[in-house]
């Protein structure tokens, strides 16, 4: 297992399957896993290209080290498994696509209140050599060929168990293809017609057990895939999307984007469907909040008015 | 070298792509930068479909549909209204101009409405110069 750019949960959910993990750790051999074990880069490179039967990368590729570590491992891998939603579709720091390398480092390293750095130093000034960071982030699959892929941020324990036993027998297709609203413990409350006429955050209704988006609550769920039996839900907050698109869908932000549209009360006229629509906070922030790393395509857009 | 904006046009098979068509049979002048593409209801035309025309390098994406209350299958029209103000949200988020996506009712009848609307659409999108 080797962790790219994520913020290190991937990690730690490897020990989501609890006591599994004795009779797991009789079964394989860890030959490389820097975050738990110590390994070094040139014991990695001694390897021969394919020895290693199955190999997790977790998080994204935001650096030069990122990119370089994935190409290794792709080649000493027989199975490369991208890990989680970041390794996958971007996770949350895909929504730094948004901005170019430049806005982010000014914002962080320079503008920020906090921040005293009359010096101007970021990374890649100064004498400290760090390894360069890429103009974009990128998902595994932008860079080299995956061969499967174990959603969630990070792969709730159901998700990670079916994973890891379709592995250790070779089966590279594995996971449900349906929606979260299929296993969904509010399912039964879902009414037969919903028709929305004010959408509201979170907070500012109070929980009665039932279905969110029938009662205005935007929740990712009709557009995620199923797997991890409604552990938000379950706790009382909506889906916000973490288990990535249902199979077949490449989209999952126009997907849910799409669903919301259509909830709204059609008897409502236009000027009042533009006021509840205004009312949506952070379109992407919300529909996109897994996905947004492939919203653009690389090289981002910029809108230019002479 | 000037600038021809490439637009993507979604058009509704029983109102607006009838309207194109009569704007083509009554010899009217309208731009050729766009591409048609007939569907059955704007209703049908998922955010998915603007997006990929926006990444494979469209400057611009023009929506036709029914007059409300005029769909053909009573509401699609609805839907693509409501999906089409929620994308124009998105772009904004993305960095792109809300502008150049744009949505218009035309009805069969209407094929000067259309030829008119489409050389306005192009003018404008030309002033925001191209998106790659």
């Amino acid at each position: 297992m080797y962790w790219g750019a994520g913020c290190g949960g991937c990690d730690v959910s490897l020990l989501g399957v609890h006591e599994d993990i004795i009779d797991l750790l009789k079964e394989v051999e860890i030959v490389f896993w820097p975050c738990a074990m110590d390994f070094l880069h040139e014991d990695l490179q001694k390897m021969e290209d394919g020895s290693i039967d199955i190999v997790f990368y977790n998080g994204a590729v935001r650096t030069q080290e990122n990119e370089e570590m994935l190409r290794i491992l792709r080649r000493k891998a027989k199975i490369l498994v991208a890990y989680g939603s970041c390794a996958i579709e971007g996770c949350v720091i895909g929504l730094a696509n948004l901005s170019k390398r430049e806005e982010i480092f000014e914002s962080v390293y320079l503008n920020s209140e906090t921040t005293k750095n009359a010096q101007r130093v970021v990374p890649g000034t100064g004498k400290l050599e760090l390894t360069p960071v890429l103009p974009y982030l990128k998902t595994l699959d932008q860079v080299v060929e995956v061969d499967a892929k174990i959603p969630g941020c990070p792969p709730p324990t159901p998700v990670l168990k079916e994973a890891l036993s379709a592995l250790l027998e070779g089966r590279t297709e594995f996971g449900k293809d349906t929606a979260l609203c299929d296993e969904c413990p509010r399912k039964d409350s879902k009414p037969e017609k919903i028709e929305v006429e004010r959408f509201y955050r979170w907070h500012e209704k109070e929980d009665d057990g039932s279905c969110f988006i029938a009662r205005g609550i935007i929740c990712i769920g009709p557009s995620t895939r199923a797997g991890c039996a409604g552990e938000c839900v379950s706790a009382g907050i909506p889906c916000t999307g973490c288990m990535g698109p249902v199979p077949k869908v490449e989209n999952q932000g126009a997907a849910i984007l799409s669903a919301i549209a259509s909830i709204l009360n059609e008897k409502l006229d236009e000027k009042k469907e533009s006021e509840i629509i205004a009312s949506i906070n952070d379109a992407v922030g919300t529909f996109y909040k897994y996905s947004a790393a492939k919203l653009l395509p690389e090289g981002r857009w910029k809108d230019e008015r002479a | 070298m000037t600038f021809k904006p490439k637009i993507v046009a979604f058009l509704c098979n029983w109102c607006a792509y009838a309207g194109a068509d009569l704007a083509g049979t009554s010899r009217l002048r309208y731009p050729a930068n766009i591409v048609p593409i007939r569907v059955m209801c704007s209703g049908r035309i998922d955010p998915e479909f603007i997006l990929e025309a926006f990444e494979r390098g469209a400057d611009g994406v023009f929506v036709g549909g029914c007059h409300p209350g005029d769909c053909h299958y009573v509401s699609g029209n609805l839907r693509a209204r409501r999906r089409v103000e929620i994308l124009k949200k998105l772009l904004k988020e993305m960095g792109i101009d809300p502008k150049r996506l744009r949505l218009e009712w035309i009805s069969a009848s209407e094929g000067q409405k259309f030829a008119k609307t489409v050389q306005e659409f192009v003018n404008d999108v030309q002033g925001l110069h191209g998106l790659a």
